[in-house]
């Protein structure tokens, strides 16, 4: 569990990079909150620095888009998905949870 | 419309076949490529994969379960020397014909070289094999490297040299790179980036010879000798050392097969902005084509035209048009370069987020109180914003 930031810090629509290995973005999506790996599947960019809209962010390089929610991609140039994480709130402090420590790699 | 040939398999090839098995059409699918590869990914050329991170399997543009899909027969490794129109034929190089109703029109665009017989060590970096000879002769230790031409593939390529501890020089014609594109200020600040890469930039003078040194191995048979580039002579009289020279002064499209079909080429073959040309059964797509009086260069091009060409073709008519926001991209010296928008002179610059002088800034064009172009040096994320104000923009604006 990686302590992010706190929920006031991420207010709706704005994403945060952790600098895990692989990193990871945050999101913020109309005050629901969810992770996946900051790396595009199709090629290097980071999509928390994205266009997040609804439950999709649209990759800031080559317009793919993810859903947040199952880290597939929408639409071309991405085929692949990205992995998705869970994320809790404890004490106003956002918290990540890596998929692989929970053994639920998507 | 039974057959439909897709002549030229990469970026925009694949999409507009993409695109016709996604649109409906059940015929006949068929793709000739010249190169003998399956669609890959340019981009990554200069870059990753000189540099050595990006191997040759991450430029697949498919996988085996779309090829599946889009059931086409893929002819690859072949030429088409030309278009019968009246016969309804594509000519093969190797004497095949492939009659066909339809034809999309995707066989891109070539480097341009220098003129006349070059020197051994002088590349050119725009297919899978001119990037494996770079890649190659850049292994041999570090080295003398000289580019010529200070646009995005040469900054690239300079950059990606740098990277693997060469020494490198670009040699730009103009006054400044990129001017015409960028707007001179802006331009400058682009340009800064090679002296923070540790790269020489000369420009204002052209390039007068290259100069060889008798190869010092014996050629193989069958070969006469040809000399290794040593120095380049640039026309205000330098002479720099050179082991490898990198030729990026821009693309031709490859429209020559075309001669005697009937159709309209002028750089590039001409189209409507539905990508149609003057035969409603043939259509026009990607780095070849001149549509609306535009032949743009860009990979986003390529890959947002077919919908539209498709769409006509399979109508038979020009039923829909494309006019998207330009955009491009270049990494260099680890940042990221990126641009969006129609910037015309006499535009005001606004520097909306870091400074010119700074690691990184978002530059917005603007005319008459609104954005025309924006251009983000390391700020992908405002950038974003801009670029997604400019597509509604245009919708906003588009003829429905």
């Amino acid at each position: 569990m990686i302590p992010v930031c706190r929920l006031e810090d991420l207010p709706a629509g704005e994403a945060v990079r952790v600098e895990t290995s692989p990193p990871i973005a945050v999101f913020n999506a109309d005050g629901e909150l969810y992770a996946i790996d900051d790396t595009c599947s199709h090629q290097d960019a980071s999509l928390s620095e994205g266009w997040l809209e609804g439950c999709l962010v649209e990759c800031p390089l080559h317009a793919a888009s993810f859903d947040l929610r199952t880290g597939r991609p929408t639409c071309l140039p991405a085929r692949r998905p990205v992995r998705t994480h869970r994320v809790t709130v404890e004490d106003d402090v956002v918290h990540l949870h890596l998929a692989a420590e929970e053994g639920t790699a998507a | 419309m039974r057959t439909v040939t897709v002549v030229g398999a990469s970026l925009a090839g694949l999409y507009a076949a993409r695109e016709l098995r996604a649109q409906g059409f059940d015929g006949r699918l068929v793709v000739v490529g010249e190169e003998p590869h399956a669609p890959y990914d340019r981009p990554p050329l200069s870059k990753g994969f000189l540099t050595g991170g990006a191997g040759e399997e991450t430029l697949a543009l498919g996988d085996a379960e779309e090829t599946d899909e889009l059931a086409a027969e893929w002819l690859l490794g072949v030429r088409a020397r030309g278009l019968d129109v009246r016969g309804r034929t594509v000519l093969l190089d190797d004497g095949r014909t492939v009659p066909t109703d339809g034809v999309v029109i995707a066989t891109g665009a070539r480097a341009r070289r220098l003129p006349g017989a070059v020197p051994a060590g002088v590349h050119t970096l725009r297919t899978l094999e001119e990037a494996r000879d770079l890649r190659g002769a850049l292994t041999a230790g570090p080295c003398h490297v000289v580019v010529i031409g200070g646009g995005f593939i040469g900054a690239e390529t300079a950059s990606s040299c740098a990277a693997l501890g060469h020494d490198v020089t670009v040699v730009e014609a103009a006054p400044l790179p990129l001017a015409g594109h960028l707007g001179e200020r802006l331009a400058a600040a682009c340009a800064a980036l090679h002296d923070r890469g540790g790269v020489r930039l000369l420009t204002g003078t052209g390039v007068r010879e290259l100069h060889g040194r008798r190869a010092s191995v014996t050629p193989a048979a069958g070969h006469r000798g040809r000399d290794t580039v040593a120095a380049v002579e640039l026309s205000d009289g330098r002479v720099l050392p050179a082991d490898v020279v990198v030729v990026g002064i821009g693309a031709v499209p490859n429209t020559e097969w075309l001669a005697g079909s009937d159709l309209a080429v002028d750089d590039g073959v001409l189209c409507d902005d539905g990508c149609v040309t003057r035969l409603p059964q043939v259509v026009a797509v990607g780095d070849v084509a001149r549509a609306g009086g535009v032949r743009s260069e860009h990979w986003t091009s390529a890959t947002q035209q077919p919908a539209v060409a498709v769409r006509n073709l399979l109508a038979g008519a020009t039923v829909d048009t494309t006019r998207p926001v330009p955009y491009f991209w270049s990494d260099q010296y680890g940042t990221r370069i990126q641009f969006a928008g129609r910037r015309g002179d006499g535009d005001t610059v606004r520097i909306t987020d870091g400074a010119l002088d700074e690691d990184g800034f978002l530059a917005v064009f603007e005319r008459a109180g609104r954005t025309t172009a924006a251009l983000a040096v390391g700020r992908s994320r405002p950038f974003t914003r801009v670029r997604r104000e400019l597509l509604s923009a245009q919708r906003g604006l588009a003829p429905v």
